[in-house]
Parts: C-alpha cells; sequence; structure tokens
C-alpha cells in the first residue's frame, strides 16, 4: 500500500521534511514506525523514544499497535500542546 | 456549535453577540500566551489543518451531550502570537450555570492534550525549543 506519512514539531525537524509517500507492508503503525527508522539517522533519531511519539491514523489519535489496513494518511508529531 | 482554527485575533464581545440567548448561564475563558521565563517573545503554533478542525467539532458535540448545553463556541489560533496575546478561547451556554462551568473545563482539558496543536517558544534571539506536554495535563483527563 502506498501511505502519505506526516510529521509535526520536531519530528517534522528532525527527520526535515514535513510530508513524504511510502510504499510499505506494514501491518501496524508500530512496523511502519521500524521501517522508516531503518531509513536514515534523520529517521532513527525522530523515532529514537517511542514514549514521546503520538500517532494519528487517518487523521484519528490510535496507539501505536493499530492496524494499518485501508489506512491513507498516518501522522506522527509529540504530545499535543494546545490550549 | 462551532469550532475554528485561524491566524487572525478575535474579538470575544463580538463572537459572543447573541451566543447562548435564552439560556440561563454563560461561561467563557480565554487563553494567552504567558511569558514564564521572562524572556520569551511568543510563541509558535503549529497545528494538523483537517485534523484539528474534526478533533475541536468532536469535543464540542461531546461537551454538549454530556453537559447538555445549548451551544458551544471554540476558537483557537495558531502562527507566531506575541506575549500577551490571545491563543484560544471556549464559551458554552446551558440552562445553569454548574453544566456551563464544567464543560468549559472539559473542553479545555481536552484540548490541552488531545487537540493536535504544538506550540514552541520564542525567546529574545528568535530561538526556542517546543514546549513540552505536562503530566498534569494528562491527569486532567482522568476526572471526566
Amino acid at each position: 500500500m502506498v501511505l502519505d506519512v506526516l510529521y509535526f514539531a520536531w519530528l517534522r525537524e528532525r527527520i526535515g521534511q514535513p510530508r513524504e509517500r511510502i510504499e510499505t507492508e506494514a501491518a501496524t503503525v508500530r512496523d511502519l514506525v521500524a521501517e522508516l527508522a531503518a531509513m536514515d539517522d534523520w529517521h532513527a533519531a525522530a523515532f529514537a523514544d517511542m514514549a514521546t511519539v503520538r500517532c494519528a491514523v487517518d487523521q484519528k489519535l490510535v496507539p501505536l499497535d493499530s492496524p494499518l489496513a485501508g489506512a491513507r494518511e498516518v501522522a506522527f508529531f509529540p504530545p499535543m500542546t494546545g490550549g | 456549535m462551532s469550532a475554528r482554527v485561524q491566524t487572525e485575533p478575535f474579538d470575544l464581545a463580538a463572537e459572543l453577540q447573541g451566543f447562548g440567548a435564552g439560556s440561563g448561564a454563560v461561561v467563557t475563558f480565554t487563553g494567552l500566551v504567558r511569558d514564564d521565563s521572562g524572556q520569551m517573545q511568543g510563541l509558535e503554533i503549529e497545528h494538523y489543518p483537517g485534523m484539528t478542525e474534526a478533533a475541536l467539532e468532536e469535543y464540542g458535540n461531546e461537551a454538549a451531550r454530556r453537559f447538555e448545553l445549548d451551544g458551544w463556541l471554540i476558537i483557537h489560533r495558531h502562527g507566531p502570537l506575541k506575549v500577551g496575546e490571545p491563543i484560544m478561547m471556549v464559551a458554552t451556554a446551558a440552562r445553569h450555570r454548574k453544566s456551563a462551568f464544567e464543560a468549559a473545563e472539559f473542553l479545555m482539558d481536552w484540548l490541552k492534550s488531545r487537540a493536535p496543536f504544538w506550540k514552541r517558544e520564542i525567546g529574545p534571539d528568535c530561538t526556542g525549543g517546543w514546549v513540552a506536554a505536562k503530566d498534569s495535563d494528562e491527569d486532567a483527563l482522568t476526572r471526566w
């Protein structure tokens, strides 16, 4: 499947781009993270501490073990600080 | 019953024109850019277009159900903001004040740690770090 992967805040800065298109067979978000982290040092740095990373699949907040079947857009970002 | 995400300032008085007509109670909260270090120029707020609007709408509707609101309004700004400028507001209208107060607190607790916004501090030399999420904000959700 082809996914649009989006990054926000310091994840965007560490990776050096706000979005990229990824061809993947990853079954879960966690599998996708493992693939992304193996791509290069920038991705590895962004995903080094998963306790500080949150995820949304198709714009819904989900846990890391969520399945990716049918997903089109996956976003990674730090814990939110609105308000 | 609406949520807006915008860069421009908002006029609280104008926003409240006609809001809560026929209700017994209106509560509003406005968040301002605060300078904790004494050296901050302001904040840069990033968000996730699309998801942000959907999340604010969802929490507004949830508050309306739980607290039997007659009306709600959420406005949250993004982009660069100077110290002292308003960042966001919520308004709730209900038959009685307890529901209106509780709904406003509920919305603020959810917005702080579940709406996709991220703050970066702008320091005196225009550099600055991302604001870290507080455990206390996450803990605040457990009471709902």
